[in-house]
């Protein structure tokens, strides 16, 4: 159980939150029509006649976002309903074409499952899933086009939706982070929704109420559309200490819907509860109830791939790898496909201290996401053998990976190009280490009368010579037969 | 009057192949019917060059022996249909100027068949009415008039646009569309037959929604071999409507044989009303006599679920059209009252663009809708319906097809009942209960009131049984014999 808690005059405060997770699904059409749903496509250019709400146009269920919204639900490790409804939510807006919302109520598609999030100081939690249920997106209004109108893009209406609803069980900002960052690890292990924050493919509202540790539910306020889990968190971080000062007031919480403002911090009234629509939901007539079939359904479990958790346990044991690493490189699909790539046929700690240490640090200078990688895992890989087999010092493998990943190629072909290999032949250090003994007697004599430390400026010194090609472990043997022999 | 507008469908197809006359002059005399009978306000929007010109492409396939089904013949489509480039409005003020780029399926299929377009058709605004007086474009007259009485009457509603240009001559047929008894009372109130099919026979795609779970696409024509030529031609299983059923469509004409030796007929008692008109009753009766003499068998049956239908359809019709109407909102179609913000363009607009009824109605579905409200109204109405659907079942074990009128009236005159929405409404007491049972069922002009007007029967038949239940109408035609002409024609023809 988490410790956060927020200290008010009165005494301490306990958190208590749900989110709704709205994740676009990966699809080829719309939810209902078969207009195309790629992100950044000039206005109104992926919209149909049943988008558009025309006149006698009727919505027809796209079998791929239900088969995704079951692989989710099974991904999630909850209950899919074999029988769910799609309902009307009524409400006017002009980015609303048919004047409602087609979504699933009272009867969704996938029911309770539960997730384990990993939290900093090393411990886990179960957070329970309430549902995940299927629903279209809304069109985009814009506002400060023109100064007399407000303009609509439909582009996205129509768009599929899986809202996942958590129960109530997150008790701080830090456990909010954690189960959003696990759901979007989840969703996009299996590729049902790309989990792009930026670009709204995955959006989050928050339901936060405060009590006393242990005490009934208090009063909550909902924060709509928050867009980044930096922001779920301060907006969390915000509302709580809001609360806190009412309720230490003697106040009560009004039930509002509020909006997070990230460049104040801050989360602001957008309705209360009397402001609040009536949605008037109603099974939609013009779609029959869905009725899954339990075979197709096992088959889609089946076919799953390797999720985040047992991918991080099977690369813990598979590559001998720290919990901590294993979760770093199964939070993404594609970083754990590049790393298993890299550490196939090698040795798995190797490969992730390179995946994780000089890859990771680069692709973050340049601002590349892992699948624009400038080095390939197979051209990684190729580097790792020379590091392993001892061809590559350390050092001049970082300059051989700077290469690679500022102008391309090869490893082999870059230390042969460069002479960078690793001079590991014993007659030729023999040499260099004579000299370096012959050239320095007042050292030889220091370390001799037993300063041992002078051991670090000898090895030093054969590096700098062979301008680091020479094998230090082997340098260092040498140096200790000569100086101590 | 010319001959020609006195051909039943299938004669003019029969006339059409034998190249007594071609498409062209067929469409030309049904073009004059309608010009000569603009009076009668049938059609909201006249399609006659276009009616040309697919006729000079009907003859040109039948030049080539490639005649379809329908190959030249001239109908009215209610305007409920969304046509190509063509005013689609539902005869409302808020779809004023709608052209869609788009054709319904059933008109797709129609012209697939080589059907042509005269004009659309008056109606109901979105199909809400019994009487043809809710449309913006001012009522329909009913050919018929009462003898020794010319008060013009309505046509019933709401494919009263179809049935009076049916009836007065102005087209082979007619599309219309069946909520709540839409086809089958004006075909009554005109002394034509009208088809309503099973929910899911015809794809609602392109039909402008009024109520979706009851909404359904049918013919309108002067035989039940007509009915049944067009209800083929209309029907089949169509992808884009996820209500439509995807079973074969028969050849219904094929089918028909007149023979109703051992079909058994359910006459459920609870159709028999307090104060329901004599020459109703009669009717009703005389259409047990026939069947009888036949060779049917006469079964009494009850349906106790029956006076729960109009309450509970004016329940679920109301709500699913709260909601399918709130697309007509001012901003991307239609007639918009600007204003200076959004909550008044939309109050604006709505109230400007809707009429009474359609407001009614929308009011009363968010009301039933509405949290606090949903499970004393729409939910149980939604467990009445299956109550209502179940009556049904059980009967047909026992039964083929079921008789009952049509109409618990004749046609009315135009502003009677027009103050009282219930009186309304009961217009529809003996078509509803099919509708919420998704059945389909067919009006058969079987005699005339004691002032002369026509008088229906309804036989409702199994779900996708229609094959049987036109063949039981086509007897009940051929024994009815029923030859009355409307007013309106035989004064011209005299």
């Amino acid at each position: 159980m988490s410790g956060y808690r927020i200290q008010g005059e009165s005494g301490e405060w306990e958190m208590v939150v749900g989110l709704e997770i709205h994740a676009q699904v990966v699809s080829n059409a719309k939810l209902f029509s078969d207009a195309p749903t790629d992100f950044g496509a000039e206005a109104n250019t992926q919209v149909s006649l049943v988008d558009a709400a025309m006149p006698g146009m009727l919505p027809v269920i796209n079998g791929e976002c239900v088969k995704q919204a079951v692989r989710t639900g099974l991904a999630l490790g909850a209950k899919i309903n074999l029988y769910s409804v799609f309902d009307r939510k009524n409400y006017f807006y002009p980015d609303l074409p048919p004047g409602y919302q087609i979504s699933q109520f009272s009867q969704p598609i996938v029911g309770k499952g539960e997730i384990e999030i990993d939290l900093e100081n090393g411990e886990t939690r179960l957070i329970g899933i309430t549902r995940l249920h299927l629903e279209m997106d809304a069109g985009k209004s814009i506002h400060d086009m023109r100064p007399d109108a407000t303009c609509v893009d439909l582009n996205r209406a129509g768009v599929a939706l899986m809202e996942i609803v958590s129960e109530p069980d997150i008790r701080s900002p830090e456990e909010a982070g954690a189960y959003i960052r696990k759901v979007r690890s989840i969703v996009r292990s299996i590729g049902s929704c790309d989990g792009n924050m930026e670009q709204g493919s995955l959006r989050c509202d928050a339901n936060v109420s405060m009590r006393r540790p242990g005490a009934p539910l208090g009063t909550r306020c909902e924060i709509k559309n928050v867009n980044s889990v930096r922001f779920v968190m301060k907006a969390l971080e915000y509302e709580a200490l809001r609360q806190v000062e009412i309720l230490e007031e003697g106040g009560k919480i009004n039930q509002q819907t509020r909006l997070f403002d990230a460049n104040q911090g801050v989360t602001r009234n957008m309705r209360s509860k009397e402001e609040a629509h009536d949605y008037r939901y109603f099974p939609d007539p013009d779609l029959l109830p869905l009725e899954l079939d339990a075979d197709w359904v096992e088959q889609l479990r089946q076919e799953l791939p390797e999720l985040p958790d047992a991918k991080r346990q099977r690369f813990k044991t598979e590559y001998d790898l720290s919990a901590d690493d294993a979760g770093v490189l199964v939070a993404e699909r594609e970083t754990a496909e590049y790393f298993e790539q890299v550490a196939a046929g090698r040795d798995g700690k190797l490969a992730a201290n390179w995946v994780m240490g000089e890859l990771f640090a680069a692709l973050n200078a340049a601002g590349l996401e892992i699948a624009a990688s400038p080095v390939s895992a197979a051209q990684l890989g190729g580097l790792v053998d020379r590091v392993a087999d001892n061809t590559l010092s350390r050092r001049i493998a970082k300059e051989v990976f700077e290469i690679m990943f500022e102008s391309g190629g090869e490893a082999d072909a870059i230390i042969e190009a460069q002479g960078l290999k690793q001079v590991s032949d014993s007659g030729a250090i023999e040499a260099v280490v004579d000299q370096i003994i012959a050239d320095n007697p007042d050292k030889v004599a220091e370390y001799k009368s037993g300063r041992d430390k002078l051991m670090g400026w000898f090895v030093g010194q054969v590096m700098k010579a062979s301008q680091g090609k020479v094998n230090p472990q082997m340098a260092n043997d040498m140096l200790n037969k000569k100086l101590n022999g | 009057m010319s001959a020609l507008t006195d051909l039943t469908i299938t004669s003019a197809r029969a006339g059409l192949d034998a190249r007594e006359f071609s498409a062209r002059e067929l469409t030309e005399a049904h073009i004059a019917a309608a010009e000569a009978a603009r009076e009668l306000n049938t059609l909201v929007f006249e399609t006659f060059d276009l009616a040309r010109a697919r006729a000079d492409a009907a003859d040109k396939r039948l030049a080539a022996g490639e005649g379809s089904l329908l190959e030249g013949v001239p109908l009215a489509i209610k305007d409920l249909y969304c046509t190509r480039g063509v005013h689609s409005t539902a005869c409302s003020h808020i779809l004023d100027g709608f052209e869609p780029p788009y054709e319904s399926t059933v008109t797709e299929n129609l012209w697939r068949e080589g059907a042509v377009m005269l004009g659309k058709a008056n109606m109901d605004e979105f199909a809400m009415g019994s009487a043809n007086v809710t449309s913006y474009y001012g009522n329909v007259i009913n050919p018929w008039r009462r003898q020794g009485d010319d008060k013009p009457l309505v046509p019933g509603g709401s494919s009263g646009g179809s049935a009076a240009a049916v009836a007065a001559h102005m087209a082979l047929g007619a599309t219309g569309t069946d909520t709540g008894g839409s086809i089958r009372q004006p075909a009554a109130f005109c002394g034509i037959v009208g088809l309503k099919p099973t929910y899911g026979r015809c794809s609602r795609w392109g039909l402008i929604a009024f109520a979706s779970s009851l909404d359904q696409a049918g013919p309108l024509t002067r035989s039940v071999e007509d009915a049944a030529l067009m209800l083929r031609a209309m029907a089949g299983y169509d992808a884009k409507d996820s209500t439509s059923v995807d079973v074969p469509v028969p050849d219904y004409v094929a089918a028909l044989n007149g023979d109703v030796k051992g079909l058994r007929v359910g006459v459920p008692a609870e159709y028999r009303l307090d104060g329901m008109p004599e020459e109703i009753e009669t009717l009703w009766r005389q259409g047990t006599e026939w069947f009888k003499a036949a060779g049917a068998e006469i079964v009494d049956i009850s349906l106790p679920h029956t006076k729960y239908s109009l309450p509970t359809y004016y329940i679920v019709a109301p709500a699913e059209c709260s909601s399918n109407l709130a697309r007509y909102d001012g901003v991307r179609f239609g007639l918009r009252e600007a204003d200076s913000d959004l909550t008044h363009m939309y109050e604006r607009t709505r109230a400007k663009g809707f009429g009474a009824e359609v407001q009614r109605r929308i009011m009363i579905g968010t009301y039933v809708l509405s949290a606090g409200y949903y499970d004393a109204y729409y939910l149980k109405a939604q467990k009445l319906r299956t109550l209502i659907a179940r009556d049904f079942q059980t009967a047909f074990e026992k039964v083929d097809v079921v008789l009952t009128p049509t109409a618990p009236s004749a046609a009315f005159a135009i502003g009677e009942k027009m103050d009282d929405p219930i009186a309304m409404y009961l217009n529809d007491i003996f078509t509803v209960p099919a509708s919420m049972a998704g059945l389909p069922g067919i009006s058969v002009p079987a005699g005339l009131s004691n002032d002369g007007l026509p008088l229906g029967l309804q036989l409702l038949g199994q779900p996708f049984d229609e094959a049987r239940m036109l063949n039981a109408a086509q007897f009940l035609e051929t024994a009815a014999a029923f030859t009355a002409q409307p007013a309106w024609l035989t004064e011209r023809a005299g």
